[in-house]
Parts: C-alpha cells; structure tokens; sequence
C-alpha cells in the first residue's frame, strides 16, 4: 500500500478553513520549541501572551488597534496579488497615505470642519493609489517588474516622512520630538472603544465589498480571468492593461486607508516610529487568509493578537517582544506547506485493489 | 495470447485501472507490446489513451495493476524510472523550455548527468542522431524559434538519446502538417527497423493504417477491441471506436451566399519575431458561406485570424465587417460586432485552466443577460446555463464546476466551441477547430460549422486538412508565404491542385483573386 497525492478538482473547502488552523498549529509547536531551547516555559509564555492580547477589555482593544492597519493592508495585498501582481509596498502606499493625510490636516485649513475628515480620508486613500499606480504604470506600459519596484518605493516613501517630521512639518513646540503638530479635532477619526477607531467599520465595510466584488460582479470575473491566463483574458475581450491598472490603484487606495488610520486615528499626528512593518505582515495576511477577503479581517486580528501578546512578553517574561513577529513568520511556512493540502488529497492506492482487479481479470 | 506465449511481450500491463474524481480513466486495461512493433491506440476523447500511457511512463501511477517489461515486474514511479527502463514518452502537449536550446532541452533532467555536461558531445549526438533519422535540427536554435513540427523533432531527439526502446508517441501528428506526418511514419519506419517499438495515438484512420502493426480501440476506459491493421479498415475502426456507424459526409443546404459579412483588403501584418507574416492579404466572406483556408501551417493562418479579431495589428489595409470598417479596433468591439474566434491553441488562449467548465462556458456571454444584470454576476445563472451547454454539446465533464483543465483535450475543444458558437453573431472564425478530436468529436464540429452556415452566417475556416475543407467549405482560398495565392468553389476542386498551391510551386501566384 502507498500514499499518494493528487490534484483536487476543485479547492477543498474544508482544507481552506482547516489548514491555517493547522498552519497556526505548526506555528505554536516550533515557536514553543525555539523557546524552550532558550530556557522560557513556552505553556507560560504562550499564556501570558494571550492574556496580552485577550484578557481584558483594554487589552482585546489594543488587539483591535494593531489588526486594523493589518486588515487594510491585507486586503490591500490580497486584491493585487489575486491578480498576480506582486505588490510588496503596501508600507510605502500606508506610509505615503498618513502623509498626504496629515498635509490635509494640518496645512488645508481653508476647508470647513465637517468635510475635513472625509476629504482627509479621500486624499489619504488617493495618495496610497498613487503609489501603487507607478509600478502599475510601470508594468503595465514597460512591462517593468512591480515586486521591485513596490518594495523600493516603501523607503521613498518612509524617509519621505522622516524627512518632513524632522524637517518642515516638525512641531516647533514639541521639543526636538521628531513628530508633526497634533491635528486639530476636526481631523480625529472617532473612536469606538480604547484606542480602536472607526478604521475597524470601515475595514469590515471594504472586506465585504471586496468579497462582494469578486465574487459577484462582471468585474470580479474579469479580475479572475486575467489573474488566471492574461492572454485568455485579452482573447475574451477584456481589457488587460486596463483592468490591473484600475485594480491596483484600488489596492494602493486600501492600503492607503490603513494609512489614514494610523495618523487621525491613534498617533493623531504624524511622527517617528509609525510605520511598524503592517505592511509587510500584511503579506503574511494575505496568504493565510487565502486571499480570501472574508478571511482577512480574522487573520488580521490573529496577527494584531501576536503583535500585542509580544509586547505583553516583553513585560512579564522578560522575553524580547519579537517572539510575537517570530511566530507570525513560523505560520508562513506550515501555510505553504499546507496548501498541498487545498491543492491536493492523499490517496491510498493499496494492495488489496490489486488483488481485487486480479480476481477479476482472471 | 498463446501465440506468443513462449517469449515473454516486451512490454505487458494487465488490469491496469486509474480513476480520477468522477472517472474511471483505465479501467483494467491490458495492453501488450512486442519488440519491433508498432501499437496504435485509438479512441475517442476521454477514452483514457494519455492516461495509460502516463502511466506506462511513470507521470502517473495506477490503482491496482502490473506492468511487466520483458517478463519482469517493473515498478514505474517517475519518468526517471520509466527512461532507465528504455520507455519515452512525446507527450500531447509538449514538456519543452521555451527559453532554451535544443541541446539544452535535450539533457534537460537526464539522470547521471554530470555537473558540467559536456555541450560539445551533446550537440555533435544530436546532430548525429538528426543525420540518421533523417530530422536534422540546429542544437543551437532556441525553442522559441522553432515551429511545432520542429519542437516536435526535438521531443523524439530527446528520447532517441536517452536510447529510448519504447516510443510512446501521444497524438503526435494533430500538430503537423501532411509532409511532416510522412517524414514522422518514415522516422518511425526507421526506428522499428532497428528494432525499437512505438505506442502511437491518434485520431486518423489512415495513420493508423500507415503507421501500426496492430491496433488497440479504447472506450470509457476498457478495451472494446484488439486488431492487426492487416485485418481492418477505417471504416471499421470508426464504428469500433464510436460505437455506431460514423457519416463522413455531412448534409449541407444548397450555398446560397448573402452580403460580404467579412472583407479584408491588402492587409499586412507581422508576426512575433516582426517579420512579414501577411503581404498584402485580400480576402472576403458572405453570409451563409464557409470559406476554407487551406495552407500549410506557419503561412500566416495564425496571423490572419488574429488581425480579424483585434489580436493583432493590421500594419496596413483594412479590415470592415459588414461594411463596418474595424481595422485596429479592440478585440471586444470586435466581440461586440459579432465576431467569434475558435483559436489555435485552445490551452493557453482558448481556455482558462484552472477555471471551471462553468465560468469557462460564460467567458463571453456573461457581459449581459440573463448571466449577468447590469454590473452584478448571477453565478446561479451561470451553472443553468452551462447545464444546457454541457448538454447541447455532449461536453463530458464530472460536473460543471470541475476545472478545464481535469477534461481531455477533445473535451476542452468542445467546451470552447460551445462558448464560440453560441455568442457567435455574424461571422465565426475557427481556426483548426478539429485538431485534436476523436471522429465522433469532429463530425460534430463540422455539423456545427455548416450549421452555422446555414444559419446565415458567415464562417472562416482554418484548416491542414483538404478532406476537412472539401467536405465543409464552399469556397477554398489557400494561402502560401502570408498571400491568398488562389481560390475556387469547393464543389470540383481538385485537391492534386490546391497541394500544389499549398507547396507555393504553381504559377498562378502571382494571379490577382477577382
Ligand atoms: N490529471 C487528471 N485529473 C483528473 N482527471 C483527469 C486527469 N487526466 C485525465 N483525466 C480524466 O480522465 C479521462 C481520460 O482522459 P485522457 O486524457 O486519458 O483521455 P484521452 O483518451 O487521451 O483523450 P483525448 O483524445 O481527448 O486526448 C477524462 O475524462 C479526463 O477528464
Ligand atoms: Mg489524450
């Protein structure tokens, strides 16, 4: 008898849910063993993380805090790479976002009061698509590599900001402090519970639209053909360039919304130490919720719980708080691993089927 | 058999079964192959041929059953396993790298092959093996610039190295034009003579006739029927394989041709490499006509029917359906002329993979109702409506949703010509739209086309093959170096002639088409 493995006709449903619990698993088991060869009680750990991220009231919220920007992103993530464009910059379209958002706040001050937020949140997502449009342009025109491209533009980006809240924007009051004035209340996103902000409805809003918009409209078939088979695509008749330009530039505005969360929602301002690498986790997001947008928000909010019980560690254990982006990378390899599992079933082929078809032949 | 009962076969499979979900592909199989002998496979699509032969060359392994290889039991795990064994395996789609040589391409995951090969030595082999076999191709081409038949050349070089002694050869001559299917049997004649053995699978009678020594008829799976070519005919194969008696003649309304729906004037165009692929091109089309383009593959078919749907950049001239003029328009105000295309390669262009038979059937229908309403998608419309089409065009698929990929290569053609003909509005351009179907298969295409026809509308048709054309269109244009070097009506034509044409040696090239 032997175990072999073949391709499913169509993707298990089951294997979608079970495998990034599994993946998660996996994760816990090889971080729990890095960490007891360090000498920490994993169980211990392990505890005093989740009672970082969930035990209690303020800390579910802060839980909520980091899982925002990471849904945003993520599903920012997600729609591009469902086309197989390799956007790595969602940082730099987050980062460029908070900028052209703080600019609003702080500098637009001719705009009346009411429509300073959400002419803050459509200039924020505007500059995010921005972002994500030059290599759009790129590849699409030129035909220019976007995984190159989207990563270097996330250190333009960045040390855009650097420069401006250690230089022109720096806030004359705040001591050296490398950080803009605070905003003006008119430019606050309001918040719901602690520190979590109204970033959240919009992130669960734009997961359902997103689901809703692949799933269910011409757009979204066309988006899934040209992921498939580009040149099927322009076969069909489908406007290729056209479409991944005009995707792309939605996915940069997502992340670009992440962006805007982060300044009128928690910072109020724009300052050192913003940009906490969600952008890239965001990555991690994306695969595990199977660029499934519906997915997203709860991986999101899996991987917010790893950045918060890290920092919990850091002050219980004494442990470095990275054991929390450390587990976040150990996910990632059980996942790839495990979509064999979506992809493919294990059969038995076995000896006695042969014994039976040899009765039969004979 | 008792006959040879006393040597043991070269190779034996015996109660080979293999299912996928949802099919039983073999289905205690069993199959015997003796040394110097050439074993045709036949059978419809789907009928499990690729499969068993997969199987023989390690790409899939069975359920249950045994393969024995000069009397000894041989475990075949891997495609390594199998050429160790002697066993080479042309696959129907080709397995080459486009970015490399030939050479490369040659070696390319040979076991034992040390760090550093020796290129020198492989190219002077292959060159050698060119000479004897009489199929010389340059070591140094890359894949990318050799044509199909080429590319095919290179796929048996590459086995003829690895001293294949099997020759398992899957539906190699679907892809080749007449002169490149006798300079294959001639390869094959050669090999035999040396004492090597082929497996060959195809969908022609006579090549069955001409190549094999023995002929195996597959259906859903089993064996329905083992003979010596000496003691068949074609006629009798294709009531074997199809399981009822097969027209080959189709009923055709009286021609009655209405207004040009399609007309191109001096176009141009290039092809991939820039070069000149159509020199001037003047062609027309009416309603209710099927115009047949006869030529050999490679003179500029491809291109033609591209600059019709919008693919390609007519350089110069003109292109109008029905007195619309659509030079250079993009291929979905083509579409939405009325314009359907059947193209070349269905794999890659025609279909999606790893899409479903559904979402595959609805590619260009589902930009208006009943599939979609305004901008939403109705996916439960989607399913009704490739019930019907799975129905209507005997598409054999375990179920809608299944991938296109998972169906058999006559099966994706079907699911594509479903989709073509039913958005079809006023011409449809297919372009060898039975390349690769069984005789049931594509007696059904060509019902279809003269349906078609009859119905009004006008069809281009691309085809290699002059029975095809003879039997189907009304009027034959065949095409030589990117030019109509000559047309006639069908009725009459002399297919001694339109060879010739097709050869470029007849003086009336230079002949203007009135
Ligand atoms: N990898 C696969 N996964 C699932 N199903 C498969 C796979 N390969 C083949 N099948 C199914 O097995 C059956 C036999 O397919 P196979 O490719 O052997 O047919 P075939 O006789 O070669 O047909 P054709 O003449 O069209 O090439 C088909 O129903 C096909 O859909
Ligand atoms: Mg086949």
């Amino acid at each position: 008898m032997s175990l072999v493995f073949e391709k499913r006709k169509s993707v298990s449903r089951t294997a979608i849910v079970v495998v990034p619990i599994v993946s998660f698993m996996a994760s816990l088991l090889l971080t729990g063993a890095l960490l007891a060869i360090f000498g920490a009680d994993p169980m211990a750990t392990y505890a005093s993380m989740a009672k970082g991220a969930f035990g209690s009231w303020r800390a579910f919220t802060e839980t909520l805090v980091k899982a925002i920007p990471l849904m945003l992103t993520g599903l920012g993530v997600a729609l591009a790479f469902k086309l197989r464009f390799w956007n790595i910059g969602a940082e730099g379209q987050l980062t460029l976002a908070s900028i052209a958002a703080t600019w609003v706040a702080l500098y637009w001050n001719w705009l009346p009061g009411p429509l300073v937020l959400p002419v803050l949140v459509l200039v924020g997502c505007a500059a995010g698509a921005l972002w994500a449009g030059v290599p759009a342009l790129l590849k699409t025109r030129l035909n220019v590599d976007e995984t190159l491209v989207t990563l270097m533009l996330n250190y333009v980006a960045l040390l855009l900001a650097e420069f401006l809240y250690y230089g022109p924007w720096r806030d004359p009051k705040g001591f050296g402090f490398p950080g803009t004035m605070v905003f003006p209340k008119e430019a606050w996103f309001p918040r719901i519970a602690g520190r979590a902000h109204i970033g959240l409805y919009f992130a669960i809003a734009v997961a359902l639209i997103l689901w809703f918009v692949l799933n269910r409209t011409r757009w979204g078939f066309e988006l899934k053909v040209i992921g498939n088979s580009p040149k099927a695509a322009r076969y069909q008749g489908i406007a290729v360039e056209r479409n991944i330009m005009l995707a792309i530039l939605l996915s940069g505005a997502i992340c670009g919304l992440a962006g805007v969360g982060e300044v009128a929602g928690i910072s109020r301002r724009l300052q050192q130490g913003m940009a906490l690498g969600y952008g890239f986790t965001a990555i991690i997001v994306a695969w595990m919720a199977q660029l499934n947008p519906l997915a997203v928000p709860f991986v999101a909010l899996l991987m917010g719980a790893l950045l918060v019980g890290g920092d919990q560690v850091q002050m219980t254990m004494g442990l470095p708080s990275s054991i929390g982006t450390l587990m976040q990378g150990m996910i990632l390899f059980p996942m790839l691993a495990g979509s064999l599992f979506t992809e493919y079933r294990i059969k038995r082929i076995g000896a006695q089927a042969v014994r039976e078809s040899e009765t039969g032949a004979a | 058999m008792e006959t040879t009962a006393n040597a043991a076969p070269l190779v034996e499979m015996r109660g080979i079964c293999k299912s996928f979900p949802g099919v039983k592909a073999s289905d205690g199989v069993d199959l015997r192959l003796e040394r110097g002998e050439v074993l045709a496979l036949l059978g419809e699509n789907g009928a499990g041929k690729s499969t068993l032969m997969n199987i023989l060359s390690g790409l899939y392994r069975q359920d249950s059953g045994d393969v024995y290889l000069r009397g000894e039991r041989a475990d075949i795990r891997s495609p390594r396993d199998a050429a160790a064994l002697g066993i080479g395996m042309v696959h129907q789609n080709f397995m080459l790298v486009d970015t490399m040589t030939v050479a490369e391409n040659v070696i390319l995951g040979m076991a034992g092959l040390p760090f550093v090969p020796d290129m020198a030595a492989v190219k002077r082999s292959i060159v050698e093996l060119g000479e004897r076999y009489n199929m010389a191709v340059d070591p140094d081409a890359y894949i990318w610039q050799l044509s199909v038949g080429e590319q095919q050349r290179v796929e048996i070089l590459k086995q003829l190295y690895r001293k294949a002694e099997i020759l398992v050869l899957d539906e190699p001559t679907a892809v080749l034009t007449p002169q490149e299917s006798q300079e294959l049997n001639s390869v094959v004649k050669r090999m035999q003579a040396e004492g090597k053995s082929a497996v060959f699978i195809t969908h022609k009678m006579d090549e069955v006739m001409a190549f094999a020594d023995r002929v195996m008829v597959l259906r859903r799976g089993k064996v329905v029927a083992e003979k010596t070519t000496r003691d068949t005919d074609p006629k009798d194969l294709a009531r074997l394989m199809v399981g009822r008696e097969v027209l080959f003649d189709i009923d055709k309304g009286p021609f009655e041709p209405g207004a040009v729906v399609l007309e191109l004037k001096d176009v141009c165009a290039d092809d991939e490499r820039g070069l000149p692929a159509l020199r001037e091109l003047s062609l027309t089309v009416r309603a209710g006509e099927i115009v047949g383009i006869a030529g050999v593959a490679g003179n500029g078919q491809r291109e033609l029917s591209e600059v019709i749907t919008g693919l390609r950049p007519a350089k110069s001239g003109g292109v109008s359906i029905n007195c619309v003029d659509l030079t250079n328009r993009t291929p979905l105000e083509i579409i939405k002329s009325g314009v359907s295309h059947i193209p070349s390669d269905r794999i890659a262009v025609g279909a999606v993979g790893d899409m479903s038979v559904a979402s595959n059937l609805a590619m260009k229908d589902y930009r208006s109702a009943p599939i979609s309403k305004g901008a939403l998608l109705l996916p439960r419309r989607i399913l009704e409506f490739a019930r019907k089409m799975i129905g209507l065009f005997n598409i054999a698929t375990p179920s809608p949703e299944t991938r296109v990929k998972f169906l058999s290569g006559g099966n994706i053609q079907k699911t594509i010509l479903a989709r073509e003909i039913e958005s079809c509005g006023c011409l449809l351009v297919a372009v060898y739209p039975s390349r690769g179907l069984d005789i049931g298969a594509t007696e059904a295409v060509r019902k279809e086309l003269v349906a078609q026809r009859d119905a009004g509308k006008a069809v281009l048709l691309v085809s290699e093959d002059i029975d095809e054309l003879l039997t189907v269109a009304d009027t034959i244009a065949v095409m030589y170096d990117g030019r109509v070097v000559g047309s006639m009506p069908a009725a009459g034509a002399d297919p001694e002639e339109i060879g010739l044409l097709m050869a470029g040696v007849a003086p009336s090239t230079e002949e203007e088409r009135s």
